[in-house]
């Protein structure tokens, strides 16, 4: 298998407006829609997509896609260029607790919230997959957001993105196993790896973090609203008119004060924790490729070995005079000649995508933390603005007491 | 200022008592109780003591116990110190030292101490303003017991209550209780002791509620604040590390992470002094004049005995004079404590308005305070971070 080397020109127009970073496609994953019943019944979710690039019919459409759809698209084009280097995002996890809850008609907000957090992935992921020149090219990815039918992807167990990190992870095993040690003549290579390596470590500690206090600001939401209801009853059985009348209004502001705590939470995780977890899985895909290109390496390296067994065997048939075995020798290794040849064309190819991969990528994901970070932190600023407005109309009711 | 953080009290030159000092030792604060007082019953015009938890207690069961203060709301005794959580915390920091690094080590170290430095500041001002609630009273600041605590010099040797105390506590306790079942059920003649029964009843259990679930905000709000903390650090970590340009990024919201916990710990802390607090101190007021109020069921109890009494020794012709003794006893007791708890009472209603009308404003005030300045450094790092980009 080698990857589909088509340089049309659609592609070069593609690659250079990348490079000056304008992309116009847009992607929406909206709509979610429970079909069927029971445990056959499944989540449909409307694909938009809104472009002006000239390799799409149309200029806006949609189609409805679930998510072993999602897990299908994944699956071909990982299986297609993870192997050559190139760094395909990952699909979102499955989940059986979450979808068994939603199958089962669970209509209550821990169900709604897994499917709202399901549809942001699902969105994030094909985002980040049409921003990719090379995967962006693909007629599967093309028929997957505009295609009205689609042929059911099957075997998604094995092909979920969860699978196929597990099928990297081997190989990264198999690889870190083995005894020949890789001759690195690219000092590049292994500085990356090990860059990766600390980023993946620092970005699960803040990931941790960060679900920690989801967690807690949800706590806080649910203690200040019981604090409001309490405050409500004390300032009901207050006898003193004015200082009844204050606690109400306590009361109401903790309420509000409720609700914001609920919003932020929302902005934690969907805005920060979820650029984490995106990212722990996306640098997961880049540790493979890396693992990919020794695999490379080996295949070239073992051909070399090979051919040198080949060549051997030929000087020996030559002693020998056996005339015969030394015409099949010498065909053999004109095979393994062939094979080293491409063995080395393979490794240089592969090395020279992942530079460029890892360049994309690096650009990509300084563009990604900057984005989402600031626009965290202008949550933070509504937050502390809306607390200020309740405040302020608070403490003159306070004052009132006398 | 720790002086009257929750109640408004007016000090004046005759008697003012403050903790001028206090030493943290393994297992027990020593308070310095200082006095200023320009009343003959004292050998000087200044002076201090060291006291100990146990003494304050004592003190104030000396109050309890005393029939003739049966009348009026014993302020509530301080709280015992509580170390033993702060400890435990420090205790688990340092076992777990191995585990993180010196920078996170020394931040939570330092937060530590800090609520270790909270906790005690509490329990000072707890102690404190059960000292001035005694010297404002115009009744107890004269009580012998009190000017013993306040120049004696020695250990006053009340060592905690044995066993057999503790029993006898019990049973007193639970007498108490089946009695209050028995006297609340008597509906009262005085309308203004029937109202405030009625509100006493239902406002104790209501501020008990709030006062639990004030303290379980401020508490959730401190565990969001720690996030912070370690948030801040992780940032920190990615960047110093990281190879690219984002590297600026990290350390610039790391900064503001580290600043904005700070806002967010305070934010906690002062909810925890202005609202919790309040509400504590104002659960064992309401229990405090609720217990004025049973005393003085009881003596309205004691006084129809006597009546009862007293129509039966008429009718049988015997003891007579000694019934009529005993009944005007009975009638003067309650007619005192009646005449001072009404007075106890308005002046409790008085005392909580301004104390919650103090605290709401500076509960308000401080709360706008926190956000502004976390609105300021917010905007500032945008600002920043938005003109690199």
């Amino acid at each position: 298998m080698s990857a589909p080397v088509i340089f049309d020109r659609s592609r070069e127009e593609i690659e250079e407006e990348a490079n000056g970073d304008v992309f116009d496609i847009e992607i929406g994953v909206s709509d979610p829609e429970k079909v069927g019943d029971g445990m056959n019944a499944y989540m449909a979710y409307r694909v938009t997509t809104k472009t002006s690039l000239s390799m799409f019919s149309k200029s806006e459409f949609s189609v409805k896609r679930r998510f072993s759809d999602f897990l299908g698209l994944h699956s071909k084009l990982a299986s297609k260029y993870l192997h050559v280097g190139y760094i395909v995002p990952p699909a979102p996890e499955k989940s059986i607790v979450g979808m068994t809850k939603v199958k089962v008609g669970k209509e209550d907000s821990s169900s709604t919230e897994f499917v709202e957090k399901r549809r942001a992935a699902l969105e994030r992921y094909l985002q980040r997959t049409v921003k990719h020149p090379t995967l962006l090219q693909d007629p599967d990815l093309r028929q997957f957001l505009e295609s009205s039918e689609l042929p059911r992807a099957v075997n998604t167990q094995a092909l979920s993105g969860a699978g196929i990190l597990r099928m990297v992870n081997k190989a990264a095993d198999a690889v870190n196993k083995m005894t020949i040690k890789m001759n690195e003549s690219d000092a590049w290579f292994e500085e990356k790896q090990q860059q990766f390596e600390n980023l993946d470590q620092q970005l699960r500690k803040l990931h941790a973090s960060v679900e920690a206090l989801v967690c807690h600001r949800k706590e806080l939401s649910a203690n200040t609203a019981a604090f409001a209801k309490s405050a409500a009853m004390l300032g009901n059985s207050e006898d003193h008119t004015a200082l009844s009348r204050a606690l109400s209004q306590l009361a109401e502001v903790e309420e509000k004060i409720d609700q914001l705590h609920q919003e932020q939470a929302f902005a934690d995780f969907y805005m920060f924790s979820e650029l984490l977890s995106d990212y722990i899985r996306l640098i997961a895909a880049v540790k493979g490729v890396f693992d990919h290109r020794m695999k490379c390496w080996q295949k070239w390296e073992d051909a070399q070995i090979t051919l040198l067994k080949k060549r051997e065997t030929e000087a020996k048939m030559m002693v020998a005079n056996k005339p015969d075995k030394i015409q099949q020798a010498k065909n053999e290794i004109r095979e393994w000649e062939a094979k080293v040849q491409q063995g080395e064309r393979d490794f240089e190819q592969i090395s020279k995508t992942i530079r460029k991969e890892v360049g994309r990528f690096e650009k990509q994901r300084v563009k990604d933390f900057k984005t989402v970070i600031i626009k965290y932190l202008e949550s933070l600023v509504q937050t502390q603005q809306q607390l200020i407005k309740y405040w302020e109309a608070f403490l003159p009711e306070a004052k009132a007491i006398a | 200022m720790l002086k009257a953080i929750n109640v408004d009290l007016q000090s004046d030159a005759a008697l003012q008592v403050d903790i001028s000092d206090a030493l943290s030792e393994r297992d027990k604060v020593k308070f310095t109780v200082h006095t200023k007082s320009s009343l003959p019953n004292f050998k000087q015009n200044e002076f201090s003591v060291v006291r100990q938890h146990e003494e304050f207690i004592w003190l104030h069961d000396s109050f309890v116990e005393n029939e003739d203060y049966a009348g009026y709301i014993i302020p509530p005794a301080p709280p015992r110190p509580d170390f033993d959580a702060s400890r435990e915390k420090l205790q688990k920091l340092g076992e777990g030292e191995g585990s993180m690094t010196k920078e996170e080590f020394t931040k939570m170290k330092q937060e530590l101490e800090a609520e270790y430095l909270a906790i005690f500041k509490k329990t000072v001002a707890m102690h404190e303003v059960f000292l001035c609630r005694v010297a404002a009273h115009p009744i107890l600041r004269k009580d012998l017991n009190f000017h013993v605590f306040l120049e004696y010099n020695q250990d006053l040797s009340v060592r905690g209550k044995n066993k057999k105390e503790k029993l006898e506590d019990f049973f007193k306790n639970m007498v108490k209780s089946a009695d209050g079942v028995i006297v609340s059920g008597v509906k009262d003649v005085d309308d203004f002791f029937e109202h405030e029964r009625t509100f006493l009843l239902e406002y104790h259990n209501r501020v008990k509620d709030a006062s639990a679930k004030s303290d379980r905000m401020t508490r959730s709000h401190k565990s969001a604040a720690d996030d912070y903390n370690r948030i801040g650090s992780s940032l920190y970590a990615l960047g110093t590390q990281d190879s690219t340009d984002i590297c600026k990024f990290f350390l610039k919201v790391s900064e503001l992470f580290d600043k904005t916990r700070k806002i967010e710990a305070r934010v906690s802390a002062d909810e925890d002094l202005k609202l919790s607090d309040l509400l504590k101190y104002y659960l064992r007021e309401s229990q405090a004049a609720k217990d004025l109020l049973y005393r003085r069921s009881r003596s309205l109890v004691d006084y129809e005995n006597a009546n009862k009494a007293l129509d039966k020794a008429r009718a049988k012709n015997k003891d007579v004079l000694q019934a009529e003794t005993s009944q005007q006893l009975c009638c003067q007791k309650f007619e005192k404590i009646s005449e001072s708890a009404k007075q106890e009472l308005i002046d409790f209603k008085t005392r909580r308005v301004a104390a919650f009308r103090k605290n709401l404003v500076e509960l308000a005030e401080l709360e706008l305070k926190h956000a502004k300045g976390n609105l300021q450094l917010l905007q500032n790092c945008l600002a920043v971070l938005n003109g690199d980009t």
